[in-house]
């Protein structure tokens, strides 16, 4: 397991689509340390032949009718889009 | 009259409202007059519509009178987290994000709930994104424990909890990831359950760890947990991970098992940390069901001390990857500062989230990265496994766990300002979610400073009825439930 100076917050900041002022860049980076520190000792155990659970119960495939069915009304889809124009949720100039 | 009415279980207001010794809206009138004596200082709800609840009332006195009641929880006044959706209703998820948001649609709890007759009154504060053990982290402003105005309610649903405590509604339901429902409990002492994952659909829950997150009712006692959970559980095509159990009569349930159980002792909830009045109220909880003739064993869960750091691996990034959808595109605060479509993502989630949010996105995106995939997630993943294991061994021998529910009672507003300080109040409810259980806690007991303490019981996947019977035993031989907070 790496160490928790690993952690290199730029690059996880990004990853994460997250703007960080310099404060918290310092802040975060000495909390989360901290908190990798603390799950370090996860490395220690011996976890070989262990299979792992993404669910506490195992899940699998469940399927639905291929049926049609209503969905939101336009009106009630867009009712919370910061902008919006003739029905679409408006964003800036992609494309120049 | 009022007064009494605010601090009755639904059992007793549902008998009054078939007797119609009182009317819907008469009880839904009690509730608002109490929100508005009392809540300028617990501040548990975030929105409320009481004209809404009105009509819900009146609609449900309507029913009643053309006898046409659906059953025990019309008319009863029921309050809900505000991570769960109700259409036409602010669905903030106590997040600058969702600040305006409002539901296009019902959660599935809340379309049982409606059906059920409820009156679905006021959004309750929690934690952020439901992260958090003291609804501190709220986007909005900290929710008071009823007990004493200057301690935290607990989290994350510490308006769920603080709400009930403090006689503004007659149940709520919270949810609960690491804890969210049963600390909450605890701390502002009223019963808290969290139903076995995949009991009750999470369709309409706002998501922060899918693996791990199941609603459930916070209430006055263990019979009307039992009324809530009924009416609310039970499979549904939207959620993949619903399970298709039989939903039994709890209430009926309950009242038929009288035990004796097999219960449980693990030796790793007992250890250093542990206040020790909190300590003592467990051994008292324990001799009393020794009396009634319940075999107590000590057992083991040897992979207790990795549960924190697990769980904070797998619910982070979880949450990293849930909270991806929070892009200032479709729905959520957008900012105003971008300077493109990309800055849109960067600016937006900076000042849509708080710190904790942001803590929590960032430490499960790099559990997720590539290099530290293996070493941290399925290293995790793998863990869990081994907690789960070591729970269902613990159940060849016992029906049930009897531990704390928080190592330490209401702490101080402000006291926690580190985060692992804060992470360490869920050593004692984090291995359930883990291991997809169902755990209840339920009142037993004060400290000498007049705090609540709660004693936990964690029960066998899909055996509420179990659990609830277990803990109905305990109930029915104490009163802390008949205290309430002075106001």
């Amino acid at each position: 397991m790496s160490a928790p100076a690993d952690l290199n917050i730029d690059r996880v900041a990004k990853l994460a689509r997250i703007a960080l002022t310099p404060e918290e860049k310092a802040t975060f980076s000495q909390q989360l340390g901290q908190v990798l520190h603390h799950i370090e000792q996860l490395s220690k155990l011996d976890v070989s032949g262990v299979e792992p659970s993404a669910h506490a119960f195992a899940v699998h495939n469940v399927w639905q009718n291929d049926v049609a069915r209503p969905g939101l009304p336009v009106d009630q889809a867009l009712r919370n889009a910061p902008a919006q124009r003739d029905n679409m949720i408006a964003v800036p100039k992609v494309v120049e | 009259m009022s007064s009494e009415l605010i601090f009755q279980p639904i059992t007793a207001l549902a008998a009054k409202l078939a007797a119609k010794q009182i009317s819907a809206v008469e009880l839904t009138e009690a509730v608002i007059a109490r929100r508005r004596a009392v809540d300028g200082r617990v501040r548990a709800f975030t929105a409320f519509n009481d004209a809404d609840a009105r009509a819900q009332a009146a609609a449900s006195d309507s029913r009643r009178a053309a006898g046409q009641s659906l059953g025990l929880l019309d008319g009863i006044p029921v309050g809900l987290k505000d991570v769960i959706a109700v259409k036409d209703q602010p669905l903030t998820a106590s997040s600058k994000m969702l600040a305006n948001f409002v539901s296009p649609y019902d959660a599935t709890a809340t379309v049982r709930l409606k059906a059920a007759g409820a009156v679905l009154y006021g959004r309750l504060n929690c934690d952020e994104f439901a992260m958090g053990s003291s609804t501190e982290n709220s986007a909005f402003h900290p929710t008071a424990n009823p007990w004493d105005l200057t301690r935290v309610p607990g989290g994350s649903s510490g308006g769920s909890a603080a709400a009930l405590a403090a006689g503004e509604l007659i149940a709520t339901l919270g949810s609960d990831t690491g804890g969210s429902i049963r600390q909450p409990a605890a701390l502002c002492g009223v019963v808290g359950l969290k139903p076995t994952y995949g009991l009750i659909s999470r369709y309409g829950l706002v998501a922060y760890a899918s693996s791990l997150d199941q609603m459930g009712p916070l209430t006055r006692t263990v019979e009307d947990a039992g009324i809530v959970l009924g009416a609310i559980a039970g499979h549904d095509e939207r959620d993949s991970t619903s399970y298709p159990a039989e939903i039994p009569n709890y209430q009926a349930e309950l009242a038929k098992r009288r035990g004796p159980w097999k219960l449980g002792i693990p030796k790793e909830y007992f250890g250093e940390g542990l206040d020790p009045e909190i300590g003592a109220a467990m051994e008292r909880a324990i001799a009393f069901y020794t009396q009634q003739g319940c075999e107590i064993r000590e057992v083991s869960l040897p992979h207790t001390q990795y549960c924190l750091d697990t769980y904070y691996i797998i619910a982070t990034a979880e949450a990293s990857s849930n909270l991806a959808r929070f892009d200032g595109i479709r729905y959520g605060h957008r900012s105003k500062q971008a300077k493109d479509v990309v800055d849109i993502y960067f600016q937006s989630r900076a000042e849509g989230f708080g710190a904790e949010v942001k803590r929590r996105i960032i430490l499960g995106t790099y559990v997720l990265s590539s290099g530290y995939y293996d070493a941290y997630y399925v290293r995790a993943q793998k863990v869990r496994t081994l907690i789960r294991q070591d729970f269902l061994n613990a159940y060849q021998d016992v029906d049930a766990l009897i531990t704390p529910t928080s190592p330490i009672p209401a702490f101080k507003l402000g006291e926690k300002s580190d985060p692992l300080a804060m992470y360490l109040c869920d050593i004692y409810t984090i291995g359930v979610n883990l291991a997809g259980l169902p755990a209840i806690s339920v009142p037993c007991g004060f400290t000498s400073s007049n705090l609540p303490i709660g004693l936990q019981l964690i029960g066998q996947p899909f055996q509420e009825a179990n659990l609830l019977a277990i803990a109905a035993t305990y109930e029915r031989a104490h009163d802390w439930g008949a205290r309430h907070p002075q106001l």
